[in-house]
């Protein structure tokens, strides 16, 4: 590993307090918890420190693991640095661009290192279709510098991009830039769904025909990209009792039943979406569940016409 | 042809192709999946059918073995299965069905009743395994053991897949 990067791993882990040392470690996610479960955390930091440097070393992790870490670290450690905010405008007149995030990164890196010389360019994914972007400047002949990053926290189902402060305010200006020039060049781009129907040619799906009608119809209905995140819709029931049957103590009750359903689920939306391609339900499905974002409601109540 | 008959096609020399039906595209692919990684030393296919009947246009191979896959969670899964079987010529079930029952280990989750698969099975004459398909280590021995027909008591079963044809009468 190269000397720079040991040195940047090493004081990047002396900056993370003891007490979190385990947690900011496992959200980093590059050490298994077998390699963790080698280390002994109740030695003295230093000694800590060089042992957990040597297993990158061992891993060969890389600048970019690095500066991952540090992403991590300060979103543990956000409330310490002072924020600005940054508001997009749009011009009158233009169409909503619809968002991917693959493409927002690899545009935002190639428009900045077009830019710039020496800069390093690091992404982590956040709750709420949010994504951290650590920026370290460099210049025209010095590499970047590690020890003075950027953070910039873009929430991309909004106009709204944080960023921490920077002695460098003359970078501000080019950030702002790239997430112009991004924007006004963003293709529609088609998203399959599910299962890629051609994983392997011994597998045959007889009902490739349905298949296809079923991802055809859940796109119609959902669209290609994420949904708005819902945790619960309600469903309250006031009916009567109908059967096909004649007769029966249910269907000479006067009174309708009374029931109550609750969806609940980290993700609802996505959760509705995946239920045909999986083949848990038919496709399309009732319109109970997929007019919730078009109503902009998640409580119901059903009633006898 | 609406029914599946098993004998109304030579065997392929040194091919076995298995048909999985069930509901829940996402788990026969990944059983699928877990099959051909297996070391088959016929060459294997696998079809996978969300019911029956199958497609009528279509040739396909000969199938030795039919699967059928029930969730526990899901009754529909089971009226599914209830209904294709009436789809299957009868001979079929001479040691060429199998049934799946998936979903046992949450029994929180279980909308239909172990006794009723065990009776779905015993009605057809044909064996019942369960094994949570979900999880990758029980697949990966599921698929090992519908490879090596463990599955069925029949013998006759394990020449029939390679194409070979019985050495007794």
């Amino acid at each position: 590993m190269d000397e720079t990067v040991a040195e940047f791993f090493k004081r990047t882990i002396l900056k993370i307090p003891m007490t979190e040392m385990m947690t900011i470690l496992k959200a980093w996610g590059f050490l298994s918890e077998n390699q963790l479960q080698t280390v002994n955390f109740r030695q003295r930091k230093e000694s800590l420190v060089q042992d957990l440097v040597l297993l990158c070393e061992k891993k060969r992790a890389s600048l970019n693991d690095a500066a991952i870490l540090d992403i991590v670290y300060t979103q543990f450690h956000r409330h310490q640095k002072v924020w600005d905010v940054f508001r997009m405008s749009r011009e009158p007149g233009e169409d909503i661009d619809l968002f991917d995030m693959e493409q927002f990164k690899r545009s935002f890196k190639k428009i900045l290192q077009r830019a710039l010389k020496n800069v390093t360019i690091s992404f982590r994914d956040a709750e709420e279709n949010a994504v951290w972007i650590r920026i370290a400047w460099g210049s025209q002949y010095r590499k970047p510098n590690q020890y003075r990053p950027v953070y910039v926290v873009y929430y991309s189902q909004t106009p709204y991009a944080f960023t921490s402060s920077s002695q460098l305010r003359s970078n501000i200006p080019l950030l702002g830039q790239t997430f112009e020039t991004h924007n006004s060049t963003t293709p529609l781009q088609e998203r399959s769904l599910g299962l890629d129907i051609n994983m392997d040619s011994r597998i045959i799906h007889e009902n490739r025909i349905e298949k296809e009608r079923v991802q055809r119809v859940t796109q119609e209905t959902f669209g290609y990209y994420p949904q708005p995140r819902l945790e619960f819709a309600q469903y309250k029931l006031e009916t009567k009792f109908k059967s096909d049957l004649n007769g029966g103590i249910l269907a000479e009750r006067e009174e309708p039943l009374r029931c109550l359903i609750k969806f609940s689920s980290p993700h609802l939306l996505e959760a509705l979406k995946a239920l045909a391609p999986a083949g848990i339900a038919d496709a399309p499905l009732s319109p109970l569940l997929t007019c919730i974002p078009n109503k902009g409601m998640n409580y119901f109540k059903i009633r006898d016409k | 042809m609406s029914v599946l008959r098993p004998l109304d096609k030579l065997p392929g020399l040194n091919t076995a192709t298995i048909l999985l039906v069930g509901t829940e595209d996402a788990l026969l692919q990944q059983l699928a999946d877990a099959m051909l990684k297996e070391d088959c030393a016929s060459e294997l296919k696998v079809h996978l059918a969300k019911s029956l009947p199958l497609p009528s246009n279509v040739t396909r191979p000969r199938i030795d073995l039919i699967m059928f896959v029930v969730n526990l969670h899901s009754k529909y899964s089971l009226r599914n299965v209830e209904e294709s079987l009436h789809h299957v010529d009868a001979t079929f079930f001479l040691g060429r069905v199998g049934f799946l029952a998936t979903g046992a280990g949450r029994e929180s989750h279980c909308s239909v009743h172990r006794n009723t698969v065990v009776k779905l099975a015993h009605t057809y004459r044909s064996p019942l395994l369960f094994c949570d398909l979900e999880v990758e280590g029980f697949r990966a021995t599921m698929a090992q053991r519908l490879i090596s027909a463990e599955l069925t008591s029949v013998p006759v079963f394990l020449y029939i897949v390679c194409g070979t044809p019985p050495q007794h009468g």
